[in-house]
C-alpha cells in the first residue's frame, strides 16, 4: 500500500480494493513500528485518524467522496490542529492544545483526509536540520547518523519512510525544499499568498508559506489543488483563481528556456552535488528544453538580508509567548516583567532566542535603518535579479542545496555554518516566488535534489516541468532499504 | 561590528526574556558572528532603492465593518495558565 501514488490510492479506495480504515491502520503501523528510531511525529492522532477515516469510508460508500477522501496525510506541527497538541516543536507550546483550526487544515479535513499526526519540525521552523526541536532530533532515514533537514524535517523523514503517503510543511527560507532535497523528495513552495497561513504559527509573515511534501509531482499537484485559495482571514492571501494543478502535468517541454544562474554553480557547492544536477539538466535537453546561463548578481546579499528580515518579524511575531494567555508560563512570577521574561526564557530554545535577539536589535531605536531597511533595499535588489531572469527564461535551475545530508551535530555549534544551508533556496523567499525540489540522483548513497524557481503563480509550469522529469527518471521512486 | 556582554543584557531585556548568565558568553559570540554576516550589507549600493516590505508590494486589504467573530472565550480560556471570572491573571501591577 505505501509504494502507491494518491491517484493510485484513490482509485483503490474507490474501487473497494481496501478501505480507509485499512490504509490509515497500515500507516499507523508503520509509524508505531518506525517512529521510536526516526522520530518524525510529535503527535501520532491514532484514534482521531481512524474516526476520520471511519467517516471517509462512509463517503466511499455513498458515492459522495472526492478524489482524495479517505487518503491519510501527516500536517508539520506548526499547523493550529483544533483539538491537538500543536506545539511548533517548542516547550512555550508543549501544552498548547489549538482551539481551532488553521485554514490548509480546514480545507484538507474537508477534501476527507485522514491526519495520521502531527510531525516535527525545528523549533518555531528555525533552522535547517531539525536538531532544535524542544523533542528532539529527527533521523534521515537514508542514513539515521545524519539529519533530514529542516524545517520541516519530521514531514521529510516521515516521507521519506514511507510513513504517510503526503505531508504538509512550511518553507520560510527553504523549510519545505531543503529537507526534500536531502530525503528524496518532491518538495513545492507556492508564490507568497497562495496557500493561507492562517492558523499556520507565524515566523517570518512575509516570507512563510505552506506547500505539499510528496513522492512525486502529481501527487503534490492534488495537495496543492486542494489547500490553494484566497482565505479572507489572512490579509495577505491573493484574491486569484486556482487552476487545476494536474491539468498541464503531461505538457510537452519542447522549446522550454531553462536558465542556470553561475551564482548558483559557484563555490561552496560540492563537485559531485554539482555534477549530479547537471546530468539531470541534460534530461531536460533531452526532452527539448534550451539551456542558458544568467546571473542572479545580488545572489550573495540573500542570506544576510534574510537573517536581518526572518528575526525581526519572528521577535515581532514571537512578542504574543508572554505566558499570559496560552502557552509556558514560569513558577512565581515576582512581577509582570518577570513573568514575561522567565516565561519566555524558559520556553524558547536557543535557536529562537539568538533570532529574538538579533531581530530585536535590528528593530531597536537607533538601528533601524543600518539593519531593517538597509535589509530590505537589498530584498528588492534579489528579487529585481529573478524579474530581470525571467525576461529571458521559463524556469531557472541549480541545486537545492550545497551538499547532501550532513551528520547530526555537525553544525549544531555554528549558527552562520548552518545558515549557509539555505543558500540557494533564500532567494525565492525575499522575492516571494515559487520554488520546487526534486530528487535527482544520489550521490554515495544520499539523495540530491534539482531545484526549479518559477514566475510568480507559475506553480502549474512547475509541476509540469517536474512531472516530464520523472515520467524519464526513477530517482523519485527510490526508498531506503529499511523502509521497503 | 562586535557586541559585548552589556548589548546583549540589554536586547534581552527589551525583548522581555531572560538568558542564563553562564549563556551570555555564548551570545556575544554567535550574535557577533551573525552580524559579521549581516554586515556584508553594508557594501551594496542601495541608493534610490526603494525598500520591499513584502514579496508581491500587495495592499492592505480592507473589509466591511461587521461581525465575523463571535465571542470564544470560555473557549480560548481553557488554555490559558491562569484565568478567574473571565480574566487573566498575572501578578499584581498596580498597588
Amino acid at each position: 500500500m505505501h509504494n502507491k501514488s494518491l491517484s493510485e490510492l484513490s482509485a483503490s479506495l474507490h474501487n473497494g480494493e481496501f478501505s480507509s480504515v485499512e490504509l490509515t491502520q497500515h500507516y499507523l503501523d508503520r509509524i508505531n513500528a518506525h517512529n521510536n528510531n526516526l522520530n518524525a511525529f510529535i503527535t501520532v492522532c491514532d484514534d482521531r485518524a481512524l474516526e476520520q477515516a471511519k467517516a471517509a469510508d462512509m463517503q466511499l460508500q455513498q458515492k459522495t467522496a472526492g478524489i482524495l477522501t479517505g487518503i491519510p496525510l501527516a500536517h508539520k506541527d506548526i499547523f493550529c490542529t483544533q483539538g491537538v497538541l500543536t506545539s511548533c516543536a517548542s516547550k512555550m507550546l508543549a501544552n498548547f492544545v489549538s482551539p481551532y483550526n488553521a485554514t490548509v487544515v480546514e480545507k484538507i479535513d474537508a477534501a476527507g483526509m485522514v491526519t495520521l499526526g502531527k510531525t516535527n519540525m525545528d523549533e518555531f521552523a528555525m533552522g535547517s536540520s531539525n536538531e532544535t526541536s524542544f523533542f528532539g532530533s529527527v533521523k534521515n532515514p537514508w542514513d539515521t547518523n545524519r539529519v533530514p533537514g529542516g524545517s520541516s524535517g519530521g514531514s521529510a523523514a516521515a516521507m521519506a519512510a514511507r510513513l504517510a503517503p503526503i505531508a504538509t510543511g512550511t518553507d520560510t527560507g527553504g523549510s519545505i525544499r531543503q529537507p526534500a532535497s536531502l530525503c528524496n523528495l518532491t518538495g513545492l513552495k507556492p508564490t507568497y499568498g497562495r496557500v493561507s497561513r492562517y492558523g499556520m504559527i507565524a515566523f517570518a509573515s512575509s516570507l512563510d508559506q505552506a506547500g505539499p511534501m510528496a513522492n512525486n509531482a502529481e501527487d503534490a499537484a492534488m495537495l496543492l489543488n486542494v489547500i490553494s485559495g484566497f482565505d479572507q482571514r489572512d490579509s495577505t492571501s491573493v484574491e486569484r483563481d486556482v487552476p487545476d494543478y494536474t491539468a498541464d502535468l503531461n505538457n510537452s517541454l519542447e522549446g522550454l528556456r531553462i536558465g542556470l544562474p553561475k551564482e548558483y554553480f559557484g563555490e561552496g557547492l560540492d563537485p559531485q552535488v554539482a555534477a549530479t544536477v547537471e546530468a539531470a539538466i541534460k534530461v531536460y535537453e533531452s526532452l527539448g528544453a534550451t539551456i542558458k546561463e544568467i546571473t542572479l548578481p545580488n545572489t550573495h546579499l540573500a542570506v544576510p538580508t534574510y537573517y536581518v528580515v526572518a528575526p525581526a518579524e519572528c521577535s515581532s511575531n514571537l512578542s504574543r509567548m508572554d505566558g499570559v494567555r496560552f502557552g509556558h508560563r514560569c513558577d512565581n512570577p515576582k512581577d509582570l516583567t518577570d513573568l514575561y521574561a522567565r516565561s519566555r526564557g524558559e520556553g524558547f530554545g536557543d535557536e529562537v532566542k539568538r533570532r529574538i535577539l538579533i531581530g530585536t536589535y535590528a528593530l531597536s531605536a537607533g538601528y533601524y535603518d543600518a539593519y531593517y531597511l538597509k535589509a530590505q533595499q537589498c530584498r528588492r535588489l534579489v528579487s529585481q535579479d529573478f524579474t530581470q531572469a525571467f525576461e529571458d527564461v521559463d524556469v531557472i535551475m541549480g541545486p537545492t542545496a550545497p551538499t547532501t545530508a550532513f551528520n547530526l551535530g555537525e553544525k549544531t555549534d555554528d549558527p552562520v555554518a548552518m545558515y549557509l544551508a539555505d543558500i540557494y533556496t533564500i532567494s525565492t523567499n525575499l522575492a516571494g516566488l515559487p520554488g520546487m525540489s526534486i530528487p535527482a540522483g544520489f550521490v554515495n548513497g544520499l539523495p540530491v535534489g534539482l531545484q526549479i524557481i518559477g514566475n510568480y503563480f507559475d506553480e502549474a509550469r512547475l509541476l509540469n516541468v517536474a512531472h516530464r522529469y520523472q515520467q524519464s527518471t526513477d530517482w523519485h521512486t527510490q526508498i531506503p532499504d529499511a523502509f521497503k | 561590528m562586535s557586541l559585548d556582554k552589556t548589548d546583549v543584557e540589554k536586547i534581552a531585556h527589551l525583548a522581555r526574556l531572560a538568558i542564563n548568565e553562564n549563556d551570555i558568553p555564548g551570545y556575544v559570540r554567535d550574535l557577533g558572528n551573525i552580524f559579521e554576516l549581516v554586515e556584508q550589507l553594508s557594501e551594496a549600493d542601495t541608493s534610490n532603492i526603494s525598500p520591499m516590505a513584502h514579496p508581491l508590494d500587495a495592499h492592505q486589504r480592507l473589509r466591511a465593518d461587521v461581525v465575523s467573530e463571535t465571542n470564544q472565550r470560555e473557549l480560548f480560556q481553557t488554555i490559558a495558565p491562569e484565568t478567574a471570572d473571565g480574566f487573566y491573571l498575572v501578578p499584581q501591577v498596580i498597588e
